[in-house]
């Protein structure tokens, strides 16, 4: 076959060339979207490792590109959020605990750069989402599979500060373990610090000196006075199994890929963004579980345990949320 | 009501007293002989968060872990030859120094740490020190856990304590370090240098306060956070007067301390329905405040603390 330019074949070509810019602007349009991530902490710490290694992964997916800063203090943060913003972040994610106002403001500013933020409050305008920690029905499904292990019938645990997050986690895991064990009687101690691990060790020994023999750390610190006392002990958000081998024996997870993938897919898709993204946070999500070594747990305590956690996700349970402090 | 003073009985509560003190020992210690000299050293918290992380490092990389130690003294010995070479020839502002060694200090510890520690979602662990008990002595009942089952660094900070007070009283070096913070003119017609006696002192006594930190990440914990100080400095530099700048005064502070903060750890499970915990946590502060008010009326400031030494001035 003798390959000829005809007039049909060069209007094709042409036709395929001028149309480029426009497979291009395809092509832009399925660029990573661009993230900026302001941790008010170091990474390692516990809740912004969760959200460091979610936006990672999505990085590496292809889904977003990022960037980060960590340890920013409260002074500094409405700063960070505007530089983001002015250096062409399309997402700003970040903390607004600490600077609630502050930060909602910096969002009306910058009406065009989306923003979502763990914060104690409600969502603002049309580009500053918000999101809360849940991991409760994990910590539920531990306190169930806890339940069978005490030999005291003493449950201790170990919190920062009695802010709704962390109390409505306390008690989902009290909730588990009375579903289980009606009778169990409950200690709790409050450190009033997020990084004093040391002081939730003391906290930790507090409480098997009182009769605890299962221990529920919000805090990293608690399992170390488990290990060192022998008891067992219940982690939140991070897998600490590998750290504390036969010793933690289960992990409340908390997992927020489906809430990045969520607010992603409605920057993509040009919608608002100033909503509540609590709900990705949830099971029926993928956004929270229970990880559990199976050596360590009975095969009924595991049984009664997955059925719950069944009926968690097809929506025939409720977790009850209860952000009152534990005592 | 009962069961709050049958807390008191246990014998875990008194080992938990001796462990949350034992940072507060040599911080205070450190911070005492620094102002036994003539000089207020605020860049405790600093030297404490850079010795932190110098010792669990140290360890990290494989030493062992009173080399570690001795790395996190020495660590804390050059941010003190800083901190002394600013307020001590040049007479600077010691407040100034003293805070911006504590800036300077923990912004680098964070720095270094994140250049030569890989992420994770937790931070890496070492073996820390291990609770030795005393032969014969840690099977007295009661006394044998209460006491003499710790760590071998909290025998140590109370073996200093003994130390630093025989050299204050009993020594020509130690009359020397007191001269200078009294009147370092007078000192000066004795042939004492002022200038070396007092660098001399912040460097020791900064690298007590570094030693105090790495307990924390060798002893009471294994990993290195770096916030995990969390104020223990600045209580350190309360009980320097508390104790009126006396070493045995110093070791009574820093118990009572721990010990409001161990008991209320413990009285959080027996009236934590009844009480706000915040009350709790409040309770070691406002009675370290409480207590300094008494003790402070009768407490001997040194003569020429905060006042720069120029030989010759008058």
């Amino acid at each position: 076959m003798t390959f000829a330019i005809t007039r049909r074949r060069f209007l094709g070509t042409a036709a395929l060339a001028a149309s480029a810019p426009l497979f291009t602007r395809r092509a832009f349009a399925a660029d990573p979207v661009k993230v900026a991530g302001i941790h008010g902490d170091p990474v390692e710490n516990a809740w912004n490792s969760r959200i460091h290694e979610a936006l990672l992964s999505a990085a590496n997916d292809g889904l977003i590109e990022y960037t980060f800063s960590e340890g920013v203090a409260g002074t500094d943060y409405a700063r960070a959020m505007r530089e983001y913003a002015d250096q062409g972040a399309q997402l700003v994610w970040g903390q607004s605990y600490a600077v609630e106002t502050e930060a909602r403001e910096v969002a009306a500013d910058y009406p065009e750069t989306a923003f979502l933020m763990g914060s104690s409050g409600g969502p603002s305008g049309d580009n500053f989402g918000v999101f809360g920690t849940r991991n409760h029905e994990a910590a539920y499904l531990a306190g169930m599979l806890a339940a069978g292990l005490s030999k005291t019938g003493t449950f201790g645990s170990v919190g920062g500060y009695p802010i709704p997050e962390v109390n409505l986690l306390i008690n989902a895991f009290r909730l588990g373990v009375k579903e289980v064990k009606p009778d169990a009687k409950f200690l709790n101690g409050f450190i009033g610090t997020w990084f004093d691990p040391p002081k939730a060790k003391e906290a930790a020994f507090a409480q098997i000196d009182a009769g605890a023999d299962i221990l529920f750390g919000e805090r990293i610190g608690t399992a170390d006075a488990a290990k060192e006392r022998s008891v067992l002990a219940i982690g939140s958000l991070i897998d600490y199994m590998p750290r504390y081998p036969g010793t933690v024996f289960a992990n409340a997870m908390w997992y927020f890929r489906p809430t990045v993938d969520a607010i992603v897919a409605d920057v993509i898709a040009g919608k608002p963004v100033g909503r509540d993204y609590t709900e990705y946070s949830f099971m029926k999500y993928g956004g929270n579980d229970v990880l559990f070594d199976t050596a360590a747990v009975s095969a009924e305590a595991v049984a009664a345990m997955e059925a719950k956690r069944a009926a968690i996700k097809d929506g025939s349970f409720t977790v009850t949320i209860d952000e009152t402090e534990p005592a | 009501m009962t069961e709050a003073l049958d807390i008191l009985t246990q014998a875990s509560l008194w080992a938990a007293v001796l462990r949350i003190a034992t940072p507060l020992i040599f911080g205070t210690l450190g911070a005492l002989l620094c102002e036994r000299a003539g000089v207020l050293n605020l860049g405790i918290e600093g030297i404490m968060t850079l010795g932190a992380m110098v010792g669990w490092l140290s360890v990290y990389w494989g030493a062992d872990l009173w080399t570690g130690l001795l790395c996190a003294a020495l660590a804390g010995a050059i941010a003190g030859l800083l901190h002394a070479a600013l307020t001590v020839p040049l007479g600077l502002s010691q407040h100034v120094s003293g805070l911006g060694i504590t800036l300077l200090a923990s912004s680098l510890t964070y720095y270094v740490y994140r250049l030569v520690v890989e992420q994770g979602s937790s931070p890496p662990t070492i073996t820390p020190f291990q609770p030795l008990a005393i032969p014969g002595l840690s099977d007295i009942p009661f006394l044998g856990p209460a006491l003499f089952a710790q760590t071998t660094p909290t025998y140590l900070a109370i073996a200093l304590i003994a130390v630093t007070a025989y050299v204050l009283a009993r020594t020509p070096l130690g009359l020397a370090v007191r001269m200078v913070g009294e009147n370092p003119h007078a000192a000066e017609a004795q042939g004492i240098d002022p200038t070396r006696v007092r660098i001399g002192a912040v460097v020791a006594g900064s690298a007590l306060m570094a030693v105090g930190g790495a307990y924390l990440t060798t002893s009471a914990f294994n990993s290195f956070f770096p916030t995990m100080i969390q104020g223990r400095g600045w209580v350190c530099i309360a009980l320097v007067v508390f104790a009126s700048w006396r070493p045995g005064r110093a070791l009574a502070g820093a118990l009572l301390f721990a010990l409001f903060d161990a008991y209320q750890l413990r009285l959080q499970h027996v009236v934590g329905a009844l009480v706000p915990y915040q009350l709790f946590l409040m309770v070691p502060y406002v009675m370290s405040i409480a207590a300094l008010v008494v003790m402070a009326r009768r407490a001997r400031v040194p003569q020429a603390l905060m006042q720069p030494y120029r030989r010759g001035e008058r």
